[in-house]
């Protein structure tokens, strides 16, 4: 008697564990190095937002585990023949998380809101392809004259000012997600708080502690909700790097995405697999101030870049989570070749006797030293990238100085074309195209820190741009205007970045791309 | 009393408009701006941002503004977390900071005056030695290095506590904050009262009530601990003030949410409002808790007398 009963209860306790692991749910416990700024796509500027709000929305194109595009709100698109104007479908069925229908007016608010100057959006410039757009955030438009149109319930129009290929590509970026129009207008700032959120994505807002976590839950209405895992995604602003690796080795976090990678060695060492790192769409460079002397001379921009020996920086300074860099746009966009400098090729001590030789040309010598100046913001790997440069200068004559102020005070001085000699700047990729690097170095452009100036670059930039009915024309003439900035040195690019994520083997889904886009519904936890 | 605690308080105002005058203006001395980073922004956005945040008027309307709002509770919201008001970020972290500074605070007061206690009885004797010498160390051993030890001791070798988050105040991941805090504090309320209790020990009335015969704990406790208290009493003021507006360092290591980490993020940040926020704030406990040290005084010691 007692045994079958002792064999009913442990069976019972099993099927129980059984039924409840079944239907326990999947939580996701997500590192993200700091808090988002904020959860309104039009006010962000962040990658940290962009994963929270890549979970939280769905803009008309979105991207998947690999970070090529997908259809999203919208399930079909067409492009007119002069390249100009988008029609998207929008998927029927779709609605917000509160049951509203998802309509072609919520994207023509949502556009217009971004483009509105009252809503001072960072981002605002992602849309100033799409007719009158630039016009109306300066000011000089009312937003109804955004080139958009609601074409009926499910059919939105964008009108371009020239055939843009990358347009789809950049409207995965998070500021051109759409937005719920009856929230805002009803509860103004308070549009974002838990509770309040109403989305369009894979997930809802549940919980908001600032400084402690951001908690997601599966969203029912989503279009695509049989196919999401993860039930719950809980955001961790893991700012301290030792922690972080602490907590993931604890099993408090299943993946992280950074880490402190001057233990790189260690890490790798202990961690295996789960270190994943790749090359990554983003350029460390100096900026050299091209507008003054002696550094308008664009053969001692070439001596100074040659006599650099990046593979020294990218080992030993970065522990090889950075890559040699020979170009302004890094390796990885589908159909782009980078112009590569041409003595990338070259041995250091090559390089450096060719250095060496333009200095003496140019007249520097022992009784001549050539001073520069590099400005940097503070960061331990900022400053040791600095000393190893200018530790690597001396032997040419070149006396190094360093002035290193908090980010905000640097790039501050920098946008007011502040005097320097050579400062250290970044660019990360807004989108997969050659164009976000490219365009900051053109004259206009207000990331321009070196102030370069060249007709010939700004006469293949303007001819691109002209030719974005044909790729692979585009391509081309991008490229040539590439090798212009880097024939003529208009900065000095030093490495390429790569993403550095911890992934536990309990997550699947968890793709690795140049984008470093992993969206919480294409991933599942065992 | 009375009328000098009213005095005290109305003091106070005074204090706190010259200090938030002198901040205002000073952290907008240091260059850059709210909205200066890596990516720069072109100067169309940078204007529509300046005036959504009124920072292209006149410095003496913002200050105007700014006093006027601060006058109703408005602190205003951060710029640099613009979902949320500095009001609530400090209603988040401010009983965080509180909660952990002051169990560090309790614990540092009655574990290290016990220390000191003991030390002082057993003067120059081997107790004595092993609390001035767990004082040193404690003091001069950082918190950012007693933090990660302890997270690899208790959380990643022995699995007993979580290496960090709030996880909505659970007790096991209060302890390693709550000791980090303490144990510097320990180590110097330790010495303190070690210091005190010598010296009280010595005075004539206490040499009077051992004649007497009584015991030595009776004579502690009743006696001489008044008169040790008030170097405690004076030190713990400041103290609690800097306690309970948190720590940065233990705030980032454990990653609680406590307010700690806006009086340095903020002001390199130049997030104008959260900055004033934490000025405010550190401002007030300052004050109140300087004028709690000065009633503690005359509570403690009877020969303190104020008008």
């Amino acid at each position: 008697m007692k045994r079958s009963l002792r064999s009913l209860l442990l069976a019972t306790a099993l099927v129980t564990i059984g039924y409840s692991a079944a239907f326990a749910e999947m939580i996701y416990n997500r590192g993200n190095s700091a808090d988002p700024e904020t959860l309104d796509p039009h006010k962000t500027s962040t990658v940290y937002e962009a994963h929270i709000l890549r979970d939280l929305f769905s803009g008309l194109v979105m991207q998947d585990a690999k970070a090529e595009i997908i259809p999203g709100a919208a399930e079909s698109w067409k492009l007119s023949d002069d390249g100009k104007v988008y029609t998207f479908n929008l998927r029927k069925g779709a609605t917000w998380s509160n049951g509203d229908p998802v309509t072609a007016d919520d994207f023509v608010y949502s556009f217009r809101r971004l483009e509105d100057p009252a809503t001072a959006a960072e981002y605002a410039s992602m849309l100033y392809v799409v007719k009158n757009a630039k016009e109306i955030n300066e000011g000089k438009a009312k937003p109804e004259e955004l080139g958009v149109k609601a074409v009926d319930a499910n059919t939105f129009e964008v009108t371009l000012n020239a055939p843009t290929p990358y347009f789809l590509e950049m409207l995965t970026h998070q500021a051109n997600y759409p937005v719920h129009k009856a929230s805002i207008e009803k509860l103004g700032a308070d549009w974002i708080k838990p509770g309040n959120l109403v989305s369009n994505g894979a997930y809802t807002l549940a919980e908001f502690v600032p400084n402690d976590h951001i908690k997601l839950v599966k969203n029912p209405k989503f279009y695509e909700a049989d196919k999401v895992k993860v039930d719950v995604v809980n955001y961790f602003p893991t700012e301290d790097r030792s922690t972080a690796i602490k907590r993931f080795e604890a099993g408090e976090l299943d993946t992280n995405d950074d880490m402190p990678l001057e233990q790189l060695a260690d890490l790798k060492a202990k961690f295996g697999d789960q270190v994943r790192i790749g090359p990554y769409l983003g350029t460390y460079y100096y900026a050299v101030k091209t507008d003054k002397e002696p550094w308008s001379n664009p053969k001692l921009r070439r001596a100074i870049s040659e006599a650099i020996d990046r593979d020294f920086i990218a080992e030993k300074v970065w522990g090889n989570s950075m890559i040699p860099g020979y170009s302004m746009v890094p390796p990885g966009i589908a159909g782009y070749e980078p112009a590569i400098a041409d003595y990338a090729e070259k041995s250091q001590i090559d390089r450096e006797d060719e250095a060496k030789k333009i200095l003496t040309e140019l007249g520097y010598g022992p009784d001549k030293p050539l001073k520069m100046e590099i400005r940097y913001n503070t960061s331990e790997n900022h400053k040791n990238t600095a000393v190893a440069i200018q530790e690597q200068l001396k032997p040419l004559g070149i006396e190094v100085t360093m002035v290193n102020t908090d980010t905000k005070t640097h790039y501050g001085y920098l946008e007011q074309k502040g005097d320097y000699d050579v400062a250290r700047a970044a660019w990360i990729a807004d989108y997969k195209d050659p164009e976000t690097f490219l365009g900051i170095t053109r004259k206009a452009s207000g990331n321009n820190y070196s102030s370069y100036n060249s007709p010939k670059y700004e006469e293949l930039m303007d001819k691109a741009a002209a030719a974005g009915g044909d790729p692979a024309e585009r391509s081309k003439l991008l490229s040539e205007a590439e090798r212009v900035l880097v024939d003529d040195l208009g900065n000095i690019p030093l490495l390429y970045y790569s993403y550095h994520n911890l992934v536990s083997p309990k997550i699947k889904g968890f793709e690795d791309n140049v984008m470093d886009v992993h969206p919480t519904r294409f991933i599942s936890k065992e | 009393m009375l009328r000098y605690v009213f005095r005290r308080l109305l003091t106070a105002i005074p204090t706190l408009f010259v200090i938030v005058t002198i901040s205002f203006f000073l952290i907008r001395v240091a260059p850059g701006g709210p909205f200066n980073q890596e990516r720069g922004l072109n100067p169309v956005i940078k204007a529509n941002l300046d005036r959504i945040f009124g920072l292209d008027q006149p410095l003496w309307m913002q200050y105007l503004r700014y006093l006027g709002n601060l006058l109703r509770g408005d602190f205003g919201p951060s710029y640099n977390l613009p979902d949320f008001t500095v009001t609530e970020l400090f209603k988040v972290g401010l009983p965080v900071s509180i909660q952990i500074g002051a169990s560090a605070l309790i614990i540092a007061l009655l574990v290290g005056g016990t220390l000191g206690i003991i030390a002082a009885l057993k003067q120059n004797k081997g107790a004595d030695y092993a609390v001035i010498a767990t004082a040193t160390a404690g003091s001069t051993i950082p918190t950012f290095v007693i933090a990660p030890v302890y997270q690899l001791i208790f959380a990643t070798t022995l699995a007993l506590v979580p290496v960090a988050g709030w996880a909505g105040g659970a007790f096991a991941n209060k302890i390693g904050p709550i000791l980090t805090l303490a144990l510097p504090q320990i180590a110097i309320v330790a010495r303190l009262m070690r210091g005190s209790m010598i010296e009280a020990l010595r005075s004539h009335h206490i040499r009077t009530a051992r004649a007497l015969g009584l015991s030595d704990w009776s004579i502690i406790i009743k006696h001489a601990l008044r008169g040790a208290l008030l170097p405690i009493v004076s030190y713990a003021g400041p103290a609690a003030a800097a306690l309970l507006t948190g720590s940065i360092i233990v705030e980032t290591i454990f990653a609680i949410p406590g307010v700690g980490r806006y009086f340095v993020e903020a002001a390199l940040n130049r997030d104008y409002t959260l900055v004033m926020g934490t000025v405010v704030v550190i401002a007030i406990f300052t004050i109140v808790f300087n004028l709690i040290v000065d009633i503690l005084y005359a509570v403690v010691d009877p020969r303190v007398r104020y008008d």
